[in-house]
């Protein structure tokens, strides 16, 4: 008789919740050691412009100032912040501009003094003479042959090209009834995590060894990265997480801050500590998404799509971070969605433009894909007069065909995406809803209904989807203490996700102890073995994996041990109550404790068994899951302001087996809210001379609470084969879905006025417009 | 966000806050809440040597009934204000108002007298102000003087008060019963300030027609003005859509409209256009009720 999992599936609150609610959570800025210096960043104000000189003078022999440092200061002491994915053209990323700078906000000098309030007076007093340069920040005009060049050294602002033919994709076209022709836009975006990016950096001169705390979801990659960038042998370098306040992609990163700050304590033999503003959090910190991708759709009349055809320019900003071309790989990859379309191919030009770097934001390619793959269904739906759920019932992936391989070479893991449109349906009442549609569309009234069904990649690894030294693989410790409390050491960083609660309901109902009893540790590289970290809706399925191979091989000693003293075999005894059981009869039991003492004991009951409970495991996945659902909006567009009102909004994901129903809840709800602000609020705006518009809070429109709706939640349940515990991921998820599922909406509420698109944001203006436009004609 | 150094005051009363404006002269800023002044310092485009803290100052913080008018001390916070029971009671347009400022956090620290002194072209307190035909009670060394809210807002965040004044006290006359009123507006996405705010305060005879009608405007222009077009098309009409929806019209008339990359100025002004008359519709039907 099996046991019945206690917390696995239940609804448990999150153990981190109330230090985070009371304040009481340790971040960077928290971090207080004695003598930190403070330093304070000197940035460009320009988008594109030559240093002629700067002049520290003043700012050297002001108060409290311990140093000043410019960017040829720093040349051949170390090195440059790396990019890892490939391309063409990878440019040097100097930690400060070294000639030139190529973007609002690119850091020029960094002023050291005693406290952060006599760094900026001092860094207020250095005086850069800049010869400005025209700048360039429409990527369609990048490569034009009067384009301002970024990096000289190449001779255009090519980053890099990436062509996927298939002659198919022509055939397809040949024989379509018709194509489907069309431009859409994924804006620019800026992740805005709660706490901004922050560095402290100690080093320790007697034993010449560097700890560095910053917020970040990569302890471990960034170790490397720093040892490599400050000659530094990594033994000698401790990098700590320790609680960060989101990331959303944007802190998957290695940051010019970090290698400097680290530098700074280093040349200085003192703790230096920087802490970012909000307003260089929204020019410096990378901004996701910004692709331009032009569309054509071969289709039959019968809502039949043969293939998708698209060319896509990505704007990669002025230097290349961490992954920055490797994000729209992403999206072209699975831009054919849930749909069983047999050919595609795509072109992709990445540009330089005199803007920040883009890179990983909540989804990394996939949000876009979805777009794509989502605008697609309802731009064939409205050219073929077609009811858009139709269409994709149409060309959906039958649930026989999993796991299938799309004609992108990817395996979908599992999936019934006719299921979760189904019940996303039934939720909202589909008929019901088109029937209050068109009785309010004769009082005037604009609803619309927008249905989206998305897949998107999860659980990323395996390794050879990413670039070398991003490996795929996850790693756990777990080690049962002598008083037979369980210590969990996770490779990932979690930064808000909440593995230290489903971890611990892993954990607790293997060992059949309470989720009090287990600790889980991590996000210091001293402390935890060597990981990963915290992306791609990665840490459930890859780290949990990982976790439970090492679970595996500790009751597999425990149970051995037990054996030996209840005189049964191994393979019956099962995990209860803090005891260890017969699976057939568990009130014959011996304490838990009474094993975990005989392991660590003086005397082993095994001859030649190695004593202690502890248990090192790497999990490198097959393949990615592909979580899905379907999401579905109801709104209503006043004609005469342009304001979208909330009417109903439904989400059903499927993200496998739940562990744990709050977190996903929650990982649902956030993402909806990143999704909508995407359809409808925000952008991050250069003007076209590279002057960052929405350089605060002020004018970039992060979503508040009264501007999202309520959200009705529910889920279908296709376990992935590629896991033991059957999950799939859901950070990313609601984020994917919700986008599409706005803009189509509100699409279809506009769809009287015959307009079929309108680029995101959707500003209650661009509406208005339509509205006024179509009223004109 | 590192403010360059000042020294803070914290006044004890009025006079204590008017001798160190006098003995600090420019050098000085006077904090209320600090919203829009605690920002501008952290960015340091203002970086007064000193800052006099009224907030502190017991007078400044009452609300009260006196002289048939209803008084609020400069330093009540919206929060105070929108939950006054007084206000609510016999101001309900200013409550109202107050209630739409920002969220619950800024509400709690900012206050009525530095919204005003602020004169933010996008603030919600002028369009009431406005309406309600408030008297802005400036105190010099000295003695004080009381300025009309048509006359206190001169331009972009420019103001009637002189270096050496201080605002103390906006008064208004209760709005009688009857009396229908609304304050309608659009907030910005991202700063939460009205995109546009309109505010209305009608009152109709008993043939159903407007006998007063005042209307403001605030987010629209440079600074909050009232719609004297609009009052004077619907001054003794009858109060129909028609009739309201040909007045409000006039709403963004001779008005240099502000643009930015959420709103440009047409849109601003259609904005205005919408919310005065859906304002100006509130009102009358509450004063029907």
């Amino acid at each position: 008789m099996a046991v019945v999992p206690k917390f696995v599936g239940a609804r448990i609150k999150r153990r981190e919740d109330p230090r985070l609610i009371s304040g009481t959570a340790t971040y960077v800025d928290d971090v207080r050691l004695p003598g930190t210096l403070s330093a304070v960043v000197l940035r460009s104000p320009h988008p594109h412009a030559r240093i002629n000189s700067i002049d520290a003078a003043a700012a050297r022999s002001a108060p409290g100032v311990v140093a000043v440092l410019t960017g040829e200061e720093l040349k051949g002491k170390v090195g440059g912040i790396p990019c890892v994915a490939p391309a063409e053209h990878i440019p040097f990323h100097p930690l400060l501009a070294q000639g030139k700078v190529r973007f609002v906000g690119e850091s020029v000098a960094v002023v050291v003094a005693t406290d952060a309030y006599k760094a900026q007076d001092a860094a207020d007093l250095i005086e850069v003479d800049y010869d400005p340069l025209n700048a360039v920040s429409d990527p369609e005009q990048a490569l034009a042959d009067d384009a301002p060049i970024l990096h000289e050294e190449f001779g255009n602002n090519l980053v890099t090209r990436a062509l996927i033919p298939n002659p198919a994709v022509d055939e397809a076209m040949a024989k379509a009834d018709r194509v489907v022709k069309f431009r859409i836009k994924n804006q620019r975006l800026a992740p805005v995590p709660m706490e901004p990016r922050g560095v402290l950096a100690q080093w320790h001169q007697a034993n010449g060894q560097l700890t560095v705390w910053t917020s970040t979801q990569i302890p471990h990659l960034l170790r490397s990265a720093l040892a490599a960038v400050l000659s530094l042998p990594e033994n000698r370098v401790r990098v700590i997480a320790p609680e960060v306040g989101g990331g959303f992609g944007a802190k998957l990163n290695f940051y010019r801050e970090e290698a400097l700050i680290a530098h700074l304590s280093r040349m200085l033999g003192q703790p230096v500590k920087w802490i970012e503003r909000r307003r260089e959090n929204l020019a410096t910190t990378t901004h996701g998404r910004d692709q331009i991708t032009y569309l054509e759709v071969p289709v039959k009349n019968d809502g039949t799509v043969l293939a998708i055809k698209a060319k896509f320019i990505c704007d990669m900003g002025a230097y290349l971070q961490l992954l920055t071309p490797a994000i729209p790989g992403f999206s072209g990859l699975m831009m054919t969605g849930c749909y069983k379309i047999p050919a595609m191919s795509f072109e992709q030009v990445m540009v330089f433009t005199n803007k920040m770097a883009t890179d990983a934001y909540r989804g990394a390619g996939r949000p876009e894909a979805a777009y794509i793959a989502e605008r697609t269904m309802d731009m064939v739906a409205a050219e073929l007069g077609l009811d858009p759920v139709a269409v994709r019932r149409r060309n959906f992936i039958p649930k026989e065909a999993f796991p299938y391989v799309t004609c992108a070479g990817l395996v979908y893991d599992s999936g019934d995406y006719d299921a979760a449109l189904t019940k996303a349906l039934e939720i909202v009442d589909y008929p019901k809803a088109r029937a209050e549609q068109a009785e309010a569309l004769k009082h005037g009234r604009y609803i619309g209904i927008g249905v989206a069904s998305y897949v998107e990649i999860c659980g990323i690894g395996p390794s050879v989807m990413l670039p070398p030294k991003v490996p795929g693989w996850e790693s756990a410790t777990v080690r049962m203490e002598p008083d037979s409390r369980v210590t969990v050491l996770t490779g990932i960083s979690p930064h808000g996700q909440g593995q230290e609660t489903t971890f611990a309901q892993m954990a607790a109902d293997a060992f059949g102890v309470d989720i009090d009893d287990v600790t889980v540790v991590h996000g210091d590289t001293a402390i935890v073995q060597y990981g990963v970290g915290t992306f791609g809706s990665r840490g459930l399925s890859v780290g949990g994996t990982a976790l439970m191979m090492s679970v595996g091989k500790l009751q597999d000693k425990l149970k051995k041990i037990a054996s030996t003293m209840m005189e049964a075999p191994p393979d019956q005894l099962t995990f209860t109550n803090r005891t260890v059981a017969l699976q057939s009869d568990t009130t014959k039991a011996i304490p838990l404790q009474a094993v975990v003492d005989a392991a660590y004991g003086w005397k082993m009951p095994i001859p030649g068994m190695e004593p202690g409970l502890d248990a090192t495991s790497v999990f490198e996945p097959s393949g990615c899951t592909f979580p899905f659902g379907t999401h579905v909006a109801v709104v209503e567009v006043d004609p005469e302001t342009g304001v979208v009102k909330f009417l109903r909004y439904v989400a059903v994901d499927d993200c496998g087996n739940i562990i744990s129903p709050l977190l996903v809840a929650g990982q649902v709800h956030g993402g909806i809210a990143q999704g909508i602000a995407q359809a409808l609020y925000e952008e991050v705006v250069y003007d076209e001379n590279g002057q960052l518009v929405t350089a605060t809070l002020m004018d970039y429109a992060a979503p508040r609470a009264q501007m999202l709706p309520h959200y009705e939640l529910a889920h279908t349940v296709t376990p992935s084969p590629l896991n033991p515990m059957g999950v799939k991921g859901v950070g990313e998820a609601g984020t994917i879905g919700s986008t599409p599922c706005m803009v189509n909406a509100v699409m279809d509420a506009l769809k009287p006025l015959g307009v079929r698109h309108i680029d995101m944001p959707l500003r209650p203006e661009k509406l208005w417009r339509a509205f006024k436009d179509a009223k004109k004609a | 966000m590192f403010p360059g150094q000042f020294e803070y005051h914290r006044a004890t009363s009025i006079k204590d806050a008017l001798d160190l404006l006098k003995q600090f002269g420019d050098d000085a800023k006077l904090l209320g809440g600090g919203h829009s002044l605690i920002p501008m310092m952290k960015l340091r485009l203002a970086q007064p040597a000193h800052l006099i803290d009224v907030t502190k100052i017991a007078e400044l913080c009452a609300i009260g009934e006196s002289n048939g008018k209803i008084a609020i001390g400069a330093a009540a916070t919206h929060d105070t204000v929108a939950n006054s029971s007084l206000v609510r009671a016999k101001l309900g347009l200013l409550a109202e108002a107050a209630a739409a400022i920002g969220d619950v956090q800024v509400r709690n620290r900012g206050t009525i007298g530095g919204s005003l002194t602020h004169a933010d072209p996008a603030a919600d307190y002028p369009a009431a102000a406005l309406a309600l035909e408030a008297e802005i009670r400036l105190d010099h060394e000295g003695g004080s003087r009381t300025v009309k809210a048509a006359d206190f807002f001169l331009d972009l965040m420019t103001t009637a008060v002189q270096p050496g004044e201080l605002l103390t006290q906006v008064s208004c006359a209760p709005i009688p019963s009857g009396t229908g009123y609304a304050y309608l507006k659009h907030p910005h996405p991202a700063s939460g300030f009205a995109m546009v705010g309109a505010a209305a305060i009608v009152t109709l005879d008993r043939n159903g027609k407007f006998a007063t009608v005042r209307v403001a405007v605030t987010g629209l222009g440079p600074k909050a003005f009232r719609a004297n077009a609009v009052e004077a098309a619907l001054a003794g009409k009858a109060a129909d859509a028609a009739t309201i929806t040909a007045a409000a019209a006039k709403s963004a008339d001779g008005i240099d409209a502000l643009a930015d990359i959420h709103a440009s100025a047409d849109y601003r002004a259609e904005l205005a256009r919408v919310y005065v008359r859906r304002a100006i519709q509130a009102a009358v039907a509450r004063a029907k009720a």
